[in-house]
């Protein structure tokens, strides 16, 4: 790609890319090895599991269409609008997809549900209860999941077209029509594959909510036939294999997305603010006031369940074992964090140095597609007779929330990385700059915004993060999530809401200060 | 970051034995709920620890179905003593592991049926059974046939059976009274499934929501609300046709290298000192009724007049072609 020669060699940062990715095909793929060895003669996949893979692919790709469709007009609205409040709402676009599923699906039946906002008030005029549970109770739980998502990404990429090609645009005056043609469709070609992908690949694994929303035994998915084989029918062998077809759909859905994905190649400008001359337009602003309402009742009603349900015992106390659980929490989330960005600038070195770069880029996404349950299965059977598992309980944690939360932070490293190497990359070169000096000058500046972002994800996805090593949890190192869990199973609801809460606030917190941070090195 | 991870790692590895090396260790697999802060984990191992000169260790492995799994990866390795929170969908697969040995006791028990297994011991037990608002529904089913002919709008949360405890039980408590129609009656109770749930979490904290009249949980689960929140709305459904039972047991492991301890616990487990804990912290019946009767509160509880259970020699053949039932069934 955009390598001079004197990338070609292995330099250490290569050799960074090489150990990071080795790690992350160790523990997606190597996991099930352990699983093949240990399994028994089992059922192989029926019919049963092929009705779930079925599923999976058409509500994945269903959810995925539909979060990414409903984002670009929203993320379009928020890049070129300036209102009271916008930045809270973009901070809490980050609230949804960090929220524990049970906590989701709770806050969403309370808008949706059969005695929930919208039914009252079908209700009162006189029309019977809503019914979301089916398709669309997922798509429903999805879309809230991950169309904040989808436009968090997006006003990343609008945030990547220099203001003076749009400076330039209303200097030639460019209408809507050959704006989109000549600056967002270029963007939102590159942005859009891998944000579908992303999508796609959360919705694929995903199970307590297709279950909870999805009204019946229709609606499974492969990770819970993946589920079921590890815990209903103690049968490795076919777990390993439901764990293989699920690495399958994502290697040959990545290969074709992220080959699809071209790079728009805006070229660097000198950042300042962005004026927008299409925005004056009356439809455009009737348009971008509709999106963002829309956006903002759709996610905030739900989280404001949330908060309206967990106010009183946040208020008036929440059970002692809370803090500590709070304080493992936290002392996962954000060494994992750091680790995933580390992880990240790895491969993100990697990938857009070698010819190949594409596969290494596929193989990360891994992390995403692996099924926690085989993962954890796997470690479990590698490492227990060497060890005791929960002497490695927060480690273990801490590496499987950084992989898993790897394909967001590669997401927005990788572009970032590559808009780097195409600005200064021949530059450096021609300096002779290498090593540290290059990273720190000609590397690193681009990446800074990206890096927060990306970590702040990752922090954030590992507060919330359950039991992706059940067989690990260490009973004196309960996570807050699992904490949750427990008051809930114990009866005590309205203290587990309290819990939910606090839950949701910190993970927003961590969320907020990780790319606060970048923005703020970017400024500094 | 990788060697400050290997530097605690190592520093934990060390520390462990040392601490653990003063009195000897009873180490108790069970499921998570019984550990929690607010199950009976606490007060059973402060009381156990009070006259064993021990220490108990209860490590927490999911739910029941989860804790035989762990076993299963284990095998004959395991640092288990105890297992603790089986049920009888889940003796015949523990014991087909070979893992276990005969409890050697034969004690009087307060079961609605006989106990005759010679490798585990009941702790506590419960039926399942159907759980309303009795300030939203006036006139619950009192039969499952009533249930199933019951308006269309009269709705349940339910449990899916691959993944939850109380689910695996209502597929036996139709496959039981249903036997060869059994697909038949999933297909009738159809239209009353708002959702089938992955757990009893979601479920019950949907039922809570409002989201449907009636939730698949415990004849007990009324006496959590009346005891810890004084409301006395929560009512269980009682079936002509019988509730299913679930009888939650311990077994004591072959290999164990504290047979004497792990043979105390099995004893203490029978004794007050364990029972008493069982009403109002795992919200189930006593195994053995405790010389103070159970608590205040209790005596509202509906009481079947007929308890079902399928053998649990006959769970494993059952098993299969009751989920097929199910998944035909109710799916599509």
């Amino acid at each position: 790609m955009a390598g001079g020669a004197g990338e070609l060699s292995l330099s250490p940062a290569r050799i960074a890319g090489g150990v990071a990715l080795a790690l992350v095909v160790a523990l997606c793929l190597g996991t099930l090895l352990p699983l093949v060895l240990a399994a028994e003669p089992g059922r192989g996949i029926g019919p049963a599991d092929r009705a779930a893979i079925r599923f999976t692919l058409f509500q994945a790709t269903l959810s995925a269409g539909l979060s990414v469709l409903l984002a670009i007009p929203v993320a379009r609205a928020l890049a070129r609008r300036r209102f009271p409040g916008r930045e809270a709402l973009v901070t809490l676009l980050g609230a949804p997809f960090l929220l524990p599923t049970i906590v989701a699906v709770l806050g969403l039946i309370a808008i949706w549900g059969r005695s929930g906002l919208a039914s009252r008030a079908l209700g009162l005029a006189g029309l019977g209860p809503l019914d979301v549970y089916g398709l669309g109770g997922v798509l429903l739980g999805h879309v809230f999941f991950n169309l904040p998502l989808v436009t968090r990404m997006l006003l990343q990429g609008w945030g990547a077209i220099p203001a003076e090609h749009w400076r330039l645009a209303a200097q030639l005056g460019m209408g809507p029509g050959a704006v989109f043609r000549h600056l967002e469709g270029p963007m939102l070609r590159e942005v859009l594959p891998g944000a579908f992908l992303l999508v796609f690949l959360l919705c694929s694994t995903s199970f307590a909510v297709v279950l909870a929303l999805g009204g019946g035994p229709a609606a499974s998915t492969v990770e819970l036939a993946i589920y079921q084989a590890l815990r209903f029918d103690f049968d490795l062998g076919r777990a390993a294999l439901l764990g293989l077809v699920q690495f399958a759909i994502c290697l040959v859905l990545a290969a074709g997305l992220l080959a699809l994905g071209r790079q728009a190649g805006f070229g660097q400008g000198l950042g300042g603010p962005v004026a927008r001359h299409d925005a004056a337009r009356p439809l455009a602003r009737a348009i971008d006031a509709g999106a963002i309402l829309f956006a903002a009742a759709f996610l905030l009603l739900p989280l404001g369940a949330v908060v309206v349900r967990g106010l009183p015992a946040l208020i008036a106390g929440l059970p002692a074992q809370v803090w500590p659980a709070l304080r493992v929490s936290l002392s996962v989330a954000v060494p994992s964090a750091l680790l995933s960005l580390a992880l990240a600038l790895a491969l993100a070195g990697l990938v857009t140095s070698v010819r190949r770069g594409l596969l290494a880029e596929a193989l990360t996404l891994m992390g995403l597609a692996a099924s926690p349950f085989v993962i954890g299965t796997g470690l479990f059977l590698v490492l227990n007779p060497l060890v005791n598992p929960f002497a490695l309980a927060i480690p273990v944690t801490l590496l499987v929330n950084a992989v898993m939360s790897l394909p967001f932070a590669m997401r927005v490293m990788v572009p970032a990385m590559r808009r780097a190497r195409e600005d200064y990359g021949r530059l450096a070169d021609s300096l002779g700059m290498s090593g540290v000096s290059r990273f720190r000058l000609a590397v690193w500046p681009a990446l800074r915004r990206p890096a927060g972002f990306a970590g702040g994800i990752a922090a954030a996805l590992s507060m919330g993060d359950l039991g992706v090593i059940a067989l690990f949890a260490d009973p004196e190192t309960a996570t807050l999530p699992l904490t949750m869990y427990r008051l809930m199973g114990a009866y005590r609801m309205e203290a587990a809401a309290g819990t939910a809460l606090l839950l949701l606030l910190l993970s927003l917190a961590l969320f907020w200060i990780f790319d606060r941070g970048g923005r703020w090195l970017d400024r500094a | 970051m990788t060697r400050l991870l290997l530097a605690s790692a190592a520093a934990v590895l060390t520390a462990l034995p040392a601490l653990a090396q003063e009195k000897p260790v009873l180490t108790v697999y069970t499921y998570d709920s019984f550990t929690s802060e607010w199950g009976p984990g606490p007060i059973i191992e402060e009381r156990f620890e009070a006259q064993c000169g021990c220490d108990l260790k209860l490590v927490p492995a999911g739910d029941g179905a989860a804790l035989l799994g762990r076993l299963k990866l284990e095998g004959a390795r395991t640092d288990a003593d105890v297992v603790l929170g089986l049920d009888t969908s889940l003796t015949a697969a523990a014991r087909e592991t070979g893992l276990f040995a005969p409890h050697g006791v034969s004690p009087a028990l307060d079961l609605p049926v006989d106990w005759d297994d010679d490798t585990f011991l009941p702790f506590d037990w419960g039926w399942f059974a159907f759980v309303y608002d009795r300030t939203k529904l006036d006139t619950p089913p009192a039969s499952f046939e009533e249930l199933l002919d019951a308006p269309e709008d009269l709705k349940v949360v339910i449990q899916d059976p691959r993944s939850s405890t109380p689910g695996l039980g209502l597929l036996l408590w139709v496959k039981s009274v249903y036997g060869d129609e059994a697909e038949a009656a999933w297909a009738r109770l159809k239209p009353h499934v708002v959702t089938v749930t992955a757990g009893w979490t979601e479920a019950y904290g949907m039922f809570l929501e409002g989201e449907a009249d009636m939730v698949l949980s415990y004849t007990t689960s009324p006496a959590y609300h009346l005891i810890a929140e004084d409301d006395d709305t929560k009512a269980a459904a009682v079936f002509a046709e019988g509730n299913y039972l679930q009888i939650e047991v311990a077994g004591r492991l072959k290999d164990s290298d504290q047979p004497e301890l792990a043979d105390a616990f099995l004893a203490f487990m029978l004794t007050d000192a364990f029972q008493d804990a069982v009403p109002t912290t795992n919200w189930m019946y006593p195994a053995v009724t405790p010389a103070g009767g159970l608590p205040k509160g209790f005596e509202t509880l509906a009481k079947p007049a007929k308890s079902l259970l399928v053998p649990a020699d006959e769970v494993p053949a059952l098993r299969e072609e009751a989920l097929a039932e199910w998944q035909a069934g109710l799916g599509n």
